[in-house]
Parts: structure tokens; C-alpha cells; sequence
């Protein structure tokens, strides 16, 4: 969470992000998951790190190299782990207890995510020339507490939003998930523990003909989901 | 002190807090308040990574198949371009540390890496350049389960970010003290016996085109890491096994793998 309100949101920790965890573009990918290089769906989490340098703030412009034509925009939430007290319904002696013990690690909120790529077809090999420029992860304005959207459960009923100079392009569904959150959280927690700042994004729609929403210099991006304040970029091409 | 002594910085839990130190007649001087003049023996601390803390989250970059010899021994063809993939900075541990082998694995091996530890903000740097980014260079021991890889983004972080499996240290040298980083030898120990020897020399991409190549589309922090990759000779590793990741000059950094808790 923000240390103080008045600031836009900035991640404090590790910025993950999954793959294929979507039903629409896990179908799409059905038949080549079996072919090579893949050979075989995949087993556990595909994660991918968005590195501190692609930190891009509400508001900020993203400033595409000069040979970055179009950009993918993965719109996505993130969830941002913290500290909370557990809120579990006790009886008194375990209340006393719980006060010293109560103190866990888990998900306290969530903030909406523009995660961008320069389009690339492989998903083989980790995707660091394509994802983690400069710039190439819009972050905000605010982590919304957890509490506010429902809980986990609420989170995973959302449906964002993604317009490109005020045009709708598409709609994001969050129970259509692969991985639900609390599954993906268990299933990630089994090899790295995720730490207090660390943020995971359960991943990113594609289209129905499998491409994602393209943007170039310009362009405007907005991401938008019920609770949340609008995340806004926008892009223009690196000063030469 | 003088210039050209080689200094060795190390992290270190000792009494409580955590101290900044360095290498002194083969002790620890602690350089900062409470404790500074402190002579500390290396037996009574805790080794942490020799890295300072920083603002945000730290960058490590990891190079796979930079080595033209362990290309091979894994069956890959070189590549063209550098493999990398991204580590998160939880999975780091110092020095004299334990790594967890998880049960029912068949093949977990360490990685002896040169460590290249960026020191100014590097943006769009020229290879002639790299050595002015660079704070110093410290050991690394990049575990792998093979068992987990998979075809996707490979190496996936449940092979290459694992709780407990990437040692760092014992010592951060400065650049200063190591004026040819291609020039260094590397060895393994498992248990007092050589597994594995290489020469810093067989990189495929060097540490300067490294830094060229990904301050070009990146631009990387102070405290920012790139593993460089590992030569020839991994080898299974057990539980109880010691295994000694060694760099010349820059020291030998133990790790005890452990079973499953």
C-alpha cells in the first residue's frame, strides 16, 4: 500500500505477472501447447518478473524507442501482499492469543495494471527484451483495500475495462480465470513466498482472435474497473 | 585507506542489528555506527548477501547457456543472443547459508556465476564504457531443479526462484580490485572434491556486452545484479552435501543443502 494517501500508488516490492491464465487464450493455445518447443501444456504457475524500471505512474507518458512501432496492453489487476490482521470470528480466550498471533501476510488490496509487450509469438523463452523496458508497466492511481472490492471473492468477479483513445477494445472477465487468485497465491506460495510489497498479476486477456488490444505513440490507454479510479497512458515516441 | 587494498564489503547480522563490515586481517571490521572499530571473528556472525538495501525492488538479471561448453552439456546450441531470464530478490541468501532440496527431486544442481554488481545508473551504455557502471563483483550459486522445468518462459521461476536457492557472497570487491573481470578462474566443490572448473574467458557474451545489451532497452539501478552465467561440470547435489562455489579473488562462498523440513 501507499505510504501516504496523496501519492499515487508505487509497488514497494517484486511485480509478478502469469501467463495463459486465462480460459480464452488457453483454448486458443490448445493444439500448439502440444507441439514443439512446448511439448506439453504447462504444469505449474508461468510466471514472468516486471523489473523496477518498467514502474510507469498514473498519468505518466511511456516513452516507446524509436523501434517499437505498436505495443500489446495487458490490462490486469495486481495483488498487493501486506500485512493484515486476521478477521476470524474467535472465541475470548483464542482472542487473546490471535492479538499477538493475528498478524498475517496475504493480499490487502489490489491496483489496476497496464502491462505492456512489444508483440512477440513464443511464449518458450522469458519474455525480458519484449516486457521489461523502460516504462512498460502503468501502475494506478491506488491500491484499493481488499475489503472495499469484496474480498477475493469480490476481486474475482471483476470486469475491467480497456479503451484506446476513448474506444472500447475490451473487456476483461475475471472468473474466467484459469487460476483463481486464492489458487494461483497457494500454487506460487508452494516454491517463492511472496513478501509485504510484493505485487501478482493473475495475468492478461488476449482478444477473441487471440492478438491483444495494439497501441502506438499517441494513443491513449485507459483501464477501468467498478471501484477502482481509471489508470490512464499514455505514449509517446523516445526523444531521439 | 590505501586505493589499491583490495576491499571486501559484507553484510552481516552480528548482536542483534545488522552491520555493514569488511575484510580485515581475516576478520570482520564493522565501518558503521554503533559498532564501527569492532573486529568481529567470521564464525560469530550471520552472512547475509553483501548487498546493500535499495529504494525499490532490486533487478537480477541471470544469463543461461553463456558458457559454450555447458551449452553443450546440456545438448543446447549457443545462442545468438543472450538468454536471460529474471530473479526476484527473495530468493537470495548469504554466505554459510542452507538451501532446501525439496523431496522427490532426481536432479538439483548449483551454478558457480560471477556476480556483476551495477554501481551507477546505467542507461544506454556503450561497451567501452560498462567497467565505470560497475560497483564490484561478488560469487553466485544459481540452483536449478531441473526436474521443474518446463517449456515456458524456461527457465520458469519455479526452477530459477526458489525460497532459499541462490547464495550470494561471501564478499561485494570492488571494481577497483578487480581490473579484468574476464580474467578470473571458477571452481566447485561438492563435499572437499572438484566438480566443477572454468574460466571466465569462455563466456559467450562478456561482462561489458552485457551491460551494453541490456542498459540498450533497461535502464538498471545501483544494487542491480547480473548472474553471468556457468561454465561446464553441474552435478546433483543431496541433502548434507556441502557445496563450495569459489571465484579467483573474489572468495568461496559455502551453502549445506537441507531435506525438506
Amino acid at each position: 500500500m501507499t505510504s501516504h494517501p496523496s501519492l499515487p500508488y508505487r509497488p514497494q516490492g517484486t511485480v509478478y505477472g502469469t501467463l495463459l491464465n486465462f480460459q480464452r487464450e488457453a483454448a486458443l493455445w490448445a493444439t500448439r501447447m502440444t507441439e514443439p518447443p512446448y511439448q506439453g501444456a504447462p504444469q505449474a504457475p508461468v510466471l514472468y518478473i516486471k523489473t523496477a524500471n518498467t514502474f510507469s505512474p498514473h498519468g505518466a507518458a511511456i516513452a516507446l524507442p524509436a523501434s517499437v512501432d505498436e505495443v500489446d496492453v495487458g490490462a490486469s489487476i495486481g495483488l498487493v501482499i501486506g500485512f493484515y490482521k486476521e478477521n476470524r470470528h474467535l472465541a475470548p480466550v483464542e482472542r487473546a492469543q490471535a492479538a499477538i498471533n493475528s498478524i498475517a501476510v496475504g493480499v490487502v488490496g489490489c491496483v489496476l495494471m497496464n502491462d505492456l509487450s512489444i508483440p512477440h509469438a513464443s511464449y518458450y523463452r522469458p519474455p525480458v527484451k519484449y516486457k521489461n523496458l523502460d516504462g512498460f508497466l502503468g501502475v494506478g492511481p491506488r491500491c484499493v483495500p481488499l475489503a472495499d472490492l469484496g474480498g477475493l471473492a469480490g476481486v474475482g468477479a471483476l470486469q475491467l475495462q480497456v479503451r484506446i483513445n476513448g474506444e472500447l477494445r475490451q473487456t476483461i472477465d475475471l472468473r474466467t480465470l484459469v487460476r483463481d487468485a486464492a489458487t494461483l497465491l497457494a500454487d506460487v506460495n508452494d516454491f517463492m513466498t511472496l513478501q509485504p510489497g510484493d505485487v501478482l498479476m493473475p495475468g492478461t486477456d488476449c482478444l477473441d482472435d487471440g492478438t491483444r488490444p495494439r497501441a502506438r505513440a499517441g494513443d491513449r490507454i485507459d483501464i477501468s474497473a467498478p471501484g477502482f479510479e481509471t489508470l490512464v497512458k499514455t505514449l509517446v515516441k523516445e526523444a531521439a | 585507506m590505501n586505493s589499491k587494498t583490495i576491499a571486501r564489503h559484507a553484510r552481516v547480522a552480528w548482536a542483534g542489528a545488522i552491520h555493514e563490515a569488511i575484510e580485515s586481517d581475516g576478520q570482520l571490521l564493522l565501518t558503521r555506527s554503533p559498532h564501527a572499530g569492532r573486529r568481529v571473528a567470521f564464525d560469530e556472525v550471520v552472512w547475509l548477501p553483501p548487498l546493500a538495501p535499495v529504494p525499490q525492488a532490486r533487478t537480477i538479471l541471470a544469463l543461461g547457456l553463456n558458457y559454450a561448453d555447458h551449452a553443450k552439456e546440456l545438448a543446447f546450441k549457443a545462442p545468438d543472443e543472450p538468454l536471460v531470464f529474471v530473479k526476484g530478490e527473495a530468493s537470495l541468501i548469504g554466505h554459510r547459508a542452507f538451501t532446501t532440496r525439496p523431496a522427490g527431486v532426481q536432479f538439483m544442481h548449483y551454478e558457480c556465476e560471477l556476480a556483476v554488481v551495477i554501481g551507477k545508473t546505467a542507461k544506454k551504455v556503450k561497451r567501452d564504457d560498462a567497467y565505470d557502471f560497475i560497483a564490484g563483483y561478488t560469487v553466485a550459486n544459481d540452483y536449478a531443479i531441473r526436474d521443474y522445468l518446463e517449456n515456458w518462459y524456461r527457465p520458469n521461476l519455479r526452477v530459477k526462484n526458489r525460497d532459499t536457492c541462490t547464495p550470494l557472497g561471501p564478499w561485494l570487491v570492488d571494481a577497483a580490485s578487480v581490473p579484468n573481470p574476464m580474467n578470473l578462474a571458477l571452481q566447485t566443490t561438492v563435499n572437499g572434491h572438484i566438480t566443477q572448473s572454468g574460466h571466465t574467458r569462455d563466456m559467450i557474451f562478456d561482462v561489458p556486452f552485457l551491460i551494453e545489451y541490456f542498459s540498450s532497452f533497461m535502464t538498471l539501478q545501483p544494487g542491480d545484479l547480473i548472474l553471468t552465467g556457468t561454465p561446464d561440470g553441474v552435478v546433483d547435489c543431496q541433502p548434507g552435501d556441502v557445496v563450495v562455489t569459489q571465484i579467483e579473488g573474489l572468495g568461496a562462498l559455502t551453502n549445506t543443502l537441507l531435506g525438506p523440513a
